[in-house]
């Protein structure tokens, strides 16, 4: 006949396996859920494959989308203030123009009415677009005088982005009016990136995790 | 042929839809009221409301006009008794008054949105209509008697 401690010594062995092996799962979800958080903290707001993660590549993608959105193309209809500006040097908007509320002027100054649904003709002449207007007051997503680091960061985030999630992010690159910045007629420069290879980018950047390059 | 709408009435016109609407309002229509100044929207003297925005005719073209209202100075009221006309007259505003049927249009839209603008309101709506003659303070002067007048219900300053 067996001692009772004989038989209890295996499934005292077995207890100690099984809070061995839960020891380490935990750890594991921990450390999982710590990259988890790390992905999704404040700024970057879409959640993302960790397994498509490169961030290197993101942040890279991102200094040659940057170039474009500096570009006096894209960064005349995002000022810091709320007057659009012009021309190359980037000077404020002549006749006092004013975002205004939904982000297409005021009174007797609205976009459209100089800016039609195509360039017009001749040098100094509006450029346009159907869709030609500031962002709105109420979300100036502004591209003037942010560094790279914190112009990736209000792209990602979904409360400063115009509420866009990765899919609409995506397909903001190929917006009629983004890629109008590559025609805009008369003399004025062109971004400095082929409109392809600022989609290129674009994406690359954010299938990537949407990465900020390091502040400086 | 394009149907164009001014001031209430139906023209037919036989030009290209890609001809600026001001030399259709001016050149076929007749209404001379509305003036050319720059032809590349700087300047303002060509303004007229297209579905009662005010916009500049030099760079928009009969197509975008087609099937709209278009309102020139000559359709801003019935007897020229619109309260900013009847406060320009007061006032004398005008001096050469070659900007003057486009400023009136455009301070048309100010007024409508805005019944009580404050002159940096009017510094808004007004910076785009340029006149070489300087004639600002008297055109802000009687936008506020104009816009009393709205108030007040009547057409008297």
């Amino acid at each position: 006949m067996k001692q009772p401690s004989e038989i209890k010594s295996p499934n005292i062995l077995s207890v100690k396996k099984v809070l061995v092996i839960s020891l380490m799962l935990c750890c594991i979800v921990i450390i999982a859920s710590a990259f988890k958080q790390k992905i999704n903290s404040p700024g970057i707001a879409i959640a993302v494959n960790i397994a498509n993660d490169d961030s290197a590549t993101s942040a890279q993608a991102f200094l040659q989308v940057y170039s474009v959105l500096m570009s006096p193309r894209c960064m005349n209809c995002h000022p810091a203030g709320n007057r659009p500006l012009q021309g190359d040097d980037n000077h404020i908007h002549t006749m006092n123009v004013q975002r205004g509320k939904d982000g297409k002027g005021l009174y007797a100054l609205k976009c459209s009415n100089c800016h039609q649904a195509e360039n017009t003709a001749g040098l100094h002449t509006p450029p346009g677009n159907p869709k030609w207007q500031l962002p709105p007051a109420d979300m100036k997503m502004v591209f003037q005088g942010k560094s790279a680091h914190d112009l990736a960061l209000q792209i990602m985030d979904y409360n400063r982005n115009g509420h866009k999630n990765k899919e609409q992010l995506l397909e903001h690159a190929r917006d009629t009016l983004v890629k109008a910045g590559w025609n805009m007629g008369g003399d004025r420069t062109p971004p400095p990136l082929a409109y392809d290879d600022f989609v290129k980018a674009w994406d690359t950047w954010i299938n990537n995790g949407g990465y900020a390059p390091p502040a400086k | 042929m394009i149907t164009l709408n001014v001031n209430n009435k139906n023209y037919e016109v036989d030009v290209d839809p890609n001809m600026p609407l001001l030399w259709a309002i001016r050149d076929v229509i007749g209404l001379t009221g509305t003036k050319y100044g720059c032809g590349v929207a700087q300047c303002g003297a060509c303004t007229v409301h297209l579905d009662s925005e005010a916009v500049r005719s030099c760079v928009t073209r009969v197509s975008r006009a087609e099937g709209q209202k278009i309102t020139t100075i000559e359709g801003l009221s019935e007897n020229n008794d619109h309260p900013l006309q009847i406060a320009w007259n007061e006032l004398s505003v005008p001096q050469c008054g070659y900007c003057h049927s486009g400023q009136l249009m455009s301070a048309a839209v100010l007024l409508r949105e805005n019944p009580n603008p404050t002159d940096e309101d009017i510094d808004d709506a007004m910076a785009g209509n340029i006149c070489r003659c300087g004639t600002y303070l008297r055109i802000r002067k009687a936008i506020h008697l104009a816009a009393n007048m709205q108030k007040n219900g009547n057409t008297k300053g």
